[in-house]
């Protein structure tokens, strides 16, 4: 657009919650870094999100790494969200709320016990909870409801003002944050990263990439061919609501199976969420709003009562083991902060810390090793992407 | 066929075509890409069913692409439809999509308990027969229902032992063997399999394989619970062949009572093992 050859030691390739994060992070070291976002910053799976802090509440025994990376990111969100409105002035809307898992009915009850015994060989905090004990907590559950556990360190926080926030530290720290700035594919000189060239056609010489670009990290042509990783969109449709009356129909979150709904503590409450591998389809349909409503309505029919605000669909970054790249790739100077899947809210303190780690040229901690962006490379030419 | 009963021409035929592993893995369900393609190894299954409501066959990294990157052939279900049209039409889509005549005809009749709508059933198998399609339909365990789905053409039937994803087992494994009995199209024990014991009584009863998809996707270990699966498959396969005894009220004792050995001197004097001499 303006000069044809810009320069910064860092391009970050998407302004959403992670890429901000990063950015932020690294300009606090003293990097020049430029997030290139092609549409708003936040607008993409971020703006979506619930932001669900669901460390406990997503824990599979089959991933065990993740979990890992989970709980260090959970017990990292208060002084991140505290250095955060500390840098900009904003709250960021962190809130130690916990959250409730509720079973509706016998089956989901006994379900429970055993999601319950799985936490507890993993070591993580959970509490069962008698009915009555549960609605002690929450008036609003149904009486109907057979049992509830408690996951008292799943907490949550405002994906919307976490994006503003983050944006307005990164520019504090002295990022340039770049919008409607499209990045049409990443250049390598050698085997080496040497800057990026945005869809308008200009260039941007830099030293290092990184790529927190969320499901289209994954797109043909992003990044030269050999670097490429397997990301996938996986859909995501969420309602958001408001109670006329103010808030005090819920404190916390109440999850059931398949849905969820997280108070913001200020009279709104966000809905959430299918899971839809249908490629970058981002329609909202009638079928989904049913079945979200329908699941949580039985666990909390207050739910019914409510304003809908809006309803979206957004598309968040998948892996083959759900867990996200974090770290240096095959290509030199082009290092990974995506496919977060369903825990990018959670991961970004964690994710910010490691990248920022990582461009700096620091060792990488012991956790990283885990979510390497080479992890697939011996699985063959394309046979995951 | 040889002693053992599992050498390569013990093969399951539908329709013509030749499947050497009598277990036919569900896509849904797993909690990671990754451990749908370790099962699919594990499981050594060659089919796998995917519901076309929820793929997009287009779209990168989608479970089509990765059921395609792990060598297995596809079979296309209706699962979601509640109505003879909207399978058959979910059917002919997963034709011009997939390129593949064959379908897992699901219809479905009540949300709570999935279980099939056998008049719907019956319509929508007629349908796709006659537009040429191999229909694998997916019904209750009503032996007159089954055979009345073979009567239209179909390639298999494929009731149920118990409620999708269950995990019940089989709850009327009389009815199995009746099916199994008076069948002349395989017969595929599709939903309830709750764990590796299942799958063995299914084929015990006479199943020609078993489809499972909750019973490994939900599993702590999607993959160790997919090899049991298969082990057992092929255990009650050969079990079925060799022919079970019969049940009896009373013992009936497996050694005969004359020439027992004399343990008076052995156990005093030694304490140990007594006379191995006789055969037990």
């Amino acid at each position: 657009m303006n000069s044809p050859h810009q320069h910064c030691e860092v391009a970050v390739i998407g302004g959403g919650a992670i890429g901000l994060a990063v950015a932020w992070r690294a300009a606090q070291r003293g990097m020049s870094v430029v997030v290139l976002e092609r549409d708003e910053v936040g607008m993409g799976a971020s703006h979506v999100a619930a932001g669900m802090l669901a460390a406990v509440g997503e824990a599979d025994p089959g991933e065990r790494g993740l979990l890992e990376l989970a709980l260090e990111s959970a017990a990292r969100w208060p002084s991140f969200a505290e250095e955060l409105a500390e840098a900009c002035g904003i709250d960021p809307g962190y809130r130690r709320c916990g959250t409730l898992r509720v079973a509706r009915d016998r089956d989901e009850a006994e379900a429970l016990e055993h999601e319950a015994d799985r936490r507890r060989e993993l070591g993580l905090a959970v509490r069962r909870l008698r009915p009555s004990e549960a609605r002690a907590r929450e008036p609003a559950l149904a009486p109907t409801i057979r049992q509830a556990l408690e996951l008292p360190d799943d907490h949550a926080v405002d994906p919307r003002l976490l994006c503003a926030t983050l944006a307005r530290a990164a520019d504090a720290a002295g990022a340039q944050l770049r919008e409607r700035a499209g990045v049409a594919r990443v250049l390598a000189r050698g085997e080496r990263v040497s800057g990026v060239e945005l869809a308008d056609g200009s260039l941007l010489d830099c030293e290092k990439v990184v790529v927190a670009a969320g499901c289209w990290s994954g797109v043909d042509g992003l990044v030269p061919v050999g670097a490429e990783l397997p990301v996938r969109p996986v859909k995501g449709q969420i309602l958001r609501l408001r109670d006329p009356l103010g808030p005090g129909l819920l404190r916390g979150v109440v999850r059931v199976d398949h849905a969820y709904l997280v108070a913001r503590g200020d009279g709104r409450y966000v809905l959430g969420a299918t899971v839809e591998d249908r490629g970058f389809d981002t329609t909202v349909t009638a079928g989904g709003a049913w079945e979200l409503i329908r699941d949580v309505a039985e666990a909390v029919p207050g739910v019914l009562e409510l304003e809908l605000e809006e309803m979206t669909a957004g598309l968040r970054p998948g892996t083959p083991d759900n867990a996200p790249f974090v770290g240096a790739g095959v290509l030199e100077g082009l290092v990974w902060a995506t496919g977060h899947y369903r825990n990018g809210i959670l991961l970004c303190p964690v994710t910010a810390e490691l990248v920022a780690a990582e461009l700096a040229g620091e060792a990488g901690a012991g956790i990283a090793a885990a979510f390497s962006p080479t992890r697939f490379a011996t699985v063959g030419a394309g046979a995951l992407t | 066929m040889t002693e053992n009963g599992l050498h390569a021409e013990d093969a399951l035929v539908i329709s013509g075509r030749a499947l050497h592993s009598r277990l036919i893995l569900g896509s849904g369900g797993f909690p990671r890409q990754s451990a749908l393609v370790d099962a699919i190894a594990a499981s050594g299954a060659e089919l796998v069913t995917v519901a076309m409501r929820r793929v997009e066959p287009d779209a990168p990294g989608s479970l089509l692409d990765v059921l395609d990157s792990a060598g297995v052939d596809v079979l296309p279900n209706t699962a979601g439809c509640y109505t003879a049209r909207d399978a058959v039409l979910t059917a002919r889509l997963a034709r011009e999509a997939l390129g593949t005549d064959w379908i897992k005809l699901e219809v479905i009749g009540d949300e709570r308990t999935l279980l099939p709508d056998a008049p719907e059933l019956l319509a929508a198998a007629e349908t796709l027969v006659d537009e040429g399609f191999v229909v694998l339909p997916y019904t209750s365990d009503d032996p007159v229902i089954a055979r009345r789905l073979e009567d239209l053409g179909c390639a298999a039937v494929m009731p149920l032992g118990s409620p999708i994803g269950s995990g019940m087992g089989i709850r009327n494994p009389y009815n199995i063997a009746i099916i199994c009995e008076r069948a002349t199209v395989p017969v595929v024990l599709d939903a309830g399999v709750g764990t590796a014991s299942d799958a063995a009584l299914a084929m015990e009863l006479g199943c020609d394989a078993v489809l499972c998809a909750s019973a490994i996707a939900r599993a702590a270990d999607p993959v160790a619970m997919a090899a049991a699966i298969r082990a057992a498959i092929e255990a009650g396969r050969l079990a079925a062949g060799a022919g079970r005894i019969p049940r009896r009220l009373y013992a009936e004792a497996s050694s005969p009572d004359a020439g027992l050995a004399d343990l008076s001197s052995s156990t005093s004097a030694r304490g140990g093992a007594p006379s191995l001499g006789e055969p037990r």
